[in-house]
């Protein structure tokens, strides 16, 4: 399946947002991913944030700090963001079981410095940032307004492939 | 350039590098729970692909929620339950049989040196104590896992941690993780092997390396291994012994593995532990780690005893020699979750059992429930926990509460006070 990755942004703007965070562990006992989907963030605690505001609603993107995603293996915690949409995550490092289980799923985990993030954030005080990937390019755009910045990103050729796949499965299938 | 144990392990399971940096591991046990697999069998069942790799190298266990508390973790159960015995599965462990997996599948003897494992659980790095290379991943790799019997990794880099001099009185190795777990900070160890040597691991048992290994992920480690050694030799050797004419001979087989002289770290941490005090966790990160002395004071609503950190035997003995004769404070909740039929026998026979029901704890049946707050001791908003557990993160046993984990020794002083108390001032 081929992913439009990229859209409006929510930030997140602590380090280590853990998987309960994500989605807590009662909710899984669900055996389908559509189930989760009103639950996701639902136990974070965050200044300004609403797990049911509309920024959360709106949002195809979320911005974060360092270790996202740590703690559990969970793949609820992707699959809380997949269907809700958010296929992209940018974050200046990510626990590494999420991080696969992103690539995993053919979704999208971007790491950028730390100033970058500041950027993107500042610019969010501006209004509406808008994020579009260039998978090929290894390019984010943040866009506020008529004001755009780009940023580049490194992602493995491994995890690339998994993107362009639709994820391991598919990769797996066909070479294993 | 020398290697270590997790690059000898890389090297001899290596079925593919698709790019450079990826290695694609041949499996030697894919473990499964009712938690994180039903997606991945519903996921096969929709793509026709509902096959097994090696119905002898995958091992399956209901231990999250057992027996079933509702209707949806029932038919997560039934799930897993009706695929193990499609696929032909012999090792599937169920109602009277079943334990939480880290504790029961090592007491099995399914984990060896050497070994590669994945599980859908974060904490399978607990099976690096047995010197073999054991991951956490998620439900897309358990299921690629399930029907390949391979899982991709980054190249292993390694952090060596080097444990000496000579643990105190009451001090354990769950003091020494949590210390260690405190020194790396939460993402210390991110896409790291970490590697645990020296006098003082040497002289652990296994189920005390396994608590040091078990929480190698709340340093963001893919991986705690311990090198394989006499101990590992003793522990495995019922399982082993047609393999093998001698336990020197099993020895001597193992030692290969161990990594070599002049391999290369990331980084090296020495450790000496000799004057380490009794570790506690504060707020909702396992990082947040002090001595219990300077926590003391700090009222608790509820003890937890058990895990696939500290549920094992010796876990349950280090805490009823604190118990023995002692009863909780008043108003102090004690929950025993032994994390075996096996570790509940021998403690049942040992009189450990006693010692706890003496004290005041109900003892459970052998299950994760109450460490996630799944089921068997879910807090209310506003509780505290002492926990031998290994995640503290916020509402982690019930939304509003608050864990702090420790030592079952420590937990059993703590629950004697009332206060989070260390075991050397009762």
């Amino acid at each position: 399946m081929k992913r439009t990755f990229g859209g409006p942004v929510i930030f997140l703007d602590r380090s280590d947002i853990n998987t309960d965070e994500i989605i807590p562990a009662r909710y899984l006992t669900e055996v389908t991913k559509a189930a989760l989907k009103p639950f996701l963030l639902e136990d974070l605690k965050l200044p300004g944030f609403d797990p049911a505001g509309e920024t959360l609603r709106k949002a195809k993107v979320i911005v974060t700090r360092k270790n996202f995603g740590c703690g559990s293996s969970r793949e609820h915690a992707p699959w809380s963001l997949e269907v809700n949409d958010i296929y992209t995550v940018i974050a200046e490092s990510y626990a590494r079981i999420f991080r696969q289980n992103m690539f995993n799923c053919g979704m999208l985990a971007v790491e950028l410095p730390a100033a970058d993030i500041d950027r993107i954030l500042a610019m969010s005080e501006e209004g509406e940032v808008q994020i579009d990937v260039d998978l090929q390019g290894h390019e984010v755009t943040a866009s506020v307004g008529s004001r755009a910045e780009v940023f580049t990103f490194e992602i493995s050729p491994f995890d690339q492939a998994l993107v362009e796949a639709g994820g391991w499965v598919e990769f797996a299938d066909q070479r294993y | 350039m020398g290697q270590t144990i997790a690059q000898k392990i890389f090297a001899a399971h290596l079925r593919d590098e698709p790019f450079p940096g990826t290695c694609v591991l041949d499996l030697d046990r894919v473990l499964c729970h009712e938690i994180t697999t039903p997606v991945a069998i519903a996921d096969l069942e929709w793509r026709g692909k509902d096959r097994v790799f090696d119905p002898l190298k995958i091992k399956a266990v209901i231990d999250h929620v057992t027996p079933a508390k509702d209707s949806k973790t029932a038919i997560q159960g039934k799930i897993l339950r009706e695929w193990a015995h499609r696929h032909d599965i012999p090792d599937f462990f169920d109602i009277g049989q079943n334990g939480v997996c880290h504790a029961l599948f090592p007491e099995k003897g399914f984990i060896r040196p050497g070994y590669t494992v994945i599980m859908g659980d974060s904490h399978t790095c607990t099976h690096g104590a047995f010197g073999a290379f054991a991951a956490g991943v998620g439900t897309t790799d358990l299921e690629v896992g399930i029907l390949k019997g391979v899982c991709a990794f980054r190249k292993p880099e390694s952090i060596l941690v080097n444990i000496t001099g000579t643990l105190s009185e009451h001090v354990y190795s769950k003091d020494v993780i949590l210390h260690v777990i405190h020194l790396l900070g939460v993402n210390g160890a991110t896409d790291h092997v970490i590697e645990f040597r020296g006098p003082v691991v040497d002289a652990l048992s296994m189920d005390a390396r396994m608590t040091l290994t078990n929480m190698a992920i709340e340093a963001g480690g893919t991986c705690g291994i311990c090198l394989p050694d006499q101990v590992t030799v003793d522990y495995l050797w019922p399982f082993i012994s047609e393999e093998y004419a001698t336990k020197e001979a099993a020895l001597a087989d193992f030692q290969k593995w161990h990594s070599d002289a002049d391999a290369a770290y990331a980084r090296v941490i020495d450790l000496d532990v000799t004057n380490l005090e009794p570790q506690v966790t504060y707020d909702y990160k396992p990082d947040c780690v002090k001595p219990a002395r300077q926590m003391a004071g700090t009222p608790v609503h509820q003890i937890f005893i058990g895990t696939c950190t500290n549920g094992r035997l010796e876990d349950l003995r280090q805490a009823a020699d604190i118990l023995k004769g002692r009863k909780l404070a008043p108003g102090v909740r004690g929950i025993l979750s032994p994390a075996s039929p096996k570790i509940f026998r021998e403690a049942m026979e040992e009189g450990i059992l006693a010692i706890f029901m003496d004290a005041g704890f109900c003892v459970t049946n052998p299950t994760c429930g109450a460490c996630l707050g799944m089921s068997c001791g879910v807090l209310a908003p506003g509780e505290a926990c002492a926990a031998t557990s290994n995640r503290n993160f916020q509402g982690r046993m019930g939304q509003g509460g608050m864990v702090h984990l420790m030592s079952p020794a420590t937990a059993a002083a703590t629950g004697i006070k009332g206060t989070i108390t260390d075991p050397r001032d009762l």
